[in-house]
């Protein structure tokens, strides 16, 4: 299985491409993980991962620079229906628009804004950074024998903005922090993230793992 | 079900080793950050900090090694300060696999530098650290200033004031550290912890006067800081981090104890 992480110069990307491969080496998945930035290699693989770290619009723009590989993303994902999974603002770039510092058009895969995460605790402190525990909204493979909810496992989170998602059905987790907001989103083939799961340990090598065998 | 506060040791690393080495487990080599950095994951540290103390110019590139060296294996958070004057320092600490970084005199030199770093790699990635002095007498209202050079050179900044530049120029974190408490085992200076804590959005971590447990109960408890951060209690053996966060979560903190 050949396992694309999208290089377009956004992100901790060697802490990902080596929690992927430590993850399909303690789960027996025979998975070459490649970290490319060539729209080809995204195209035919068999799983594609986004990561992204800083600000929506400079991470949009970033994943557009990069020759072709908006194109091939979009084969990848929606016309061959590879499982996808998108990490923080590699997530945020799936919604319908980023509203951070300005209006960028997203993905639109899951419907809904990116904005400004607005606790109704004032002594919350923004950025949320730090260990949360996850509220599931809705069972979803990826989950699959992970500790949910109070007593369950932690995940890092590093943010300041979240995915309003505008359809129930695609929410699939939440963590409280002065409200709810957007933990995971997922629908088909599509999985995104706003924690870190390349940083999450247990619960992030476990879903890391369930995203390699995922069979959508 | 809501946010944990966090435990964060920190190594002080020079020409690529760990300064006093680290004495609290069987370690092959105690003075590879490498190491060292395995056994605090193990330990179940909620992040973990070096600070590059490298003085010569023809080491500073050891730093990037042992950040590379220390993501293969650990999926820990990691920042990484000491050093980071440019933006292409930034750059090359985060893809050798650093989270964050922590800029220190060149916020106090240049504050315009956190700001192109936050636009850059956005406000996430972006520690200010803070090293400030008490310099009011006794029986004034307490003032704090900036001081660099590991707490030599005063600046007649003033640290709150600081603090609030910091983030307005787009700090996503600010390391508070005391100057006068630092290597004191006396606890945080709870006061500024809590000044700047409260006069801000951000997290603040609390840093400098770890002795006991107690000391990081009162780092969030009565400094509201997020986070706490603390060297020779660990890497001397006093306490593990494993106790520390049960100590903490004993006391009424919501801890991660996974």
């Amino acid at each position: 299985m050949r396992v694309a992480i999208i290089d377009y110069g956004s992100g901790n990307l060697r802490s990902a491409t080596k929690a992927f491969e430590r993850a399909a080496r303690e789960a027996g998945i025979d998975a070459a993980i490649e970290l490319t930035d060539r729209p080809d290699i995204v195209a035919a693989a068999d799983r594609v991962v986004l990561p992204g770290v800083g600000a929506y619009a400079d991470c949009r723009a970033g994943l557009k620079a990069v020759s072709g590989m908006n194109e091939a993303l979009i084969e990848a994902v929606e016309t061959k229906a590879r499982p996808f999974l998108g990490i923080c603002v590699g997530m945020q770039l799936m919604s319908s628009r980023g509203l951070e510092k300005t209006t960028t058009e997203g993905l639109g895969w899951i419907k809904g804004d990116v904005v400004e995460m607005t606790p109704s605790d004032p002594e919350l402190k923004i950025p949320q950074i730090g260990w949360n525990t996850l509220e599931l909204a809705a069972p979803h493979p990826l989950f699959d024998g992970i500790p949910t909810g109070r007593g369950g496992l932690h995940a890092y989170f590093v943010h300041s903005y979240h995915l309003a998602a505008t359809n129930p059905a695609e929410v699939i987790a939440t963590i409280e922090y002065g409200g709810a907001m957007t933990a995971f989103v997922g629908r088909d083939n599509m999985a995104g993230s706003q924690f870190h799961p390349e940083k999450s340990q247990k619960l992030g090598l476990a879903l890391i793992s369930n995203f390699l065998r995922w069979k959508p | 079900m809501t946010l944990k506060a966090r435990v964060i040791p920190c190594l002080d690393v020079k020409d690529g080793r760990v300064v006093k080495g680290v004495n609290f487990l069987d370690l092959v080599d105690a003075g590879d950050p490498v190491e060292a950095a395995k056994a605090y994951d193990l330990a179940g540290a909620d992040e973990l900090c070096f600070l590059d103390i490298t003085a010569s110019s023809d080491n500073r590139e050891t730093i990037f090694d042992v950040v590379a060296r220390t993501a293969d294996h650990c999926f820990m958070p990691l920042t990484v300060g000491g050093g980071v004057r440019a933006v292409g320092d930034i750059r090359k600490l985060l893809l050798a696999g650093a989270d964050k970084v922590s800029i220190n005199s060149a916020a106090v030199n240049n504050p315009d530098f956190v700001a192109e770093a936050a636009d850059k790699f956005g406000n996430q990635c972006i520690v200010v650290s803070i090293d400030a002095k008490k310099v009011s007498a006794a029986g004034e209202a307490n003032r704090w200033e900036i001081f660099t050079h590991g707490g030599r050179n005063p600046t007649g900044i003033d640290a709150i004031d600081f603090a609030g530049r910091m983030v307005e120029r787009g700090a996503g974190e600010l390391l508070v550290t005391s100057m006068d408490r630092d290597g004191t085992k006396v606890g945080y200076d709870l006061e500024l912890t809590r000044a700047i804590a409260d006069s801000v959005r951000v997290p603040v971590i609390a840093s400098g006067g770890v002795g006991d447990l107690d000391d990081l109960v009162a780092g969030v408890k009565q400094g509201h800081a997020t986070a706490v951060l603390a060297a020779s209690i660990f890497h001397f053996g006093t306490y593990t981090v494993g106790e520390a966060k049960r100590y903490m979560a004993d006391h009424g903190i919501a801890m991660r104890l996974d």
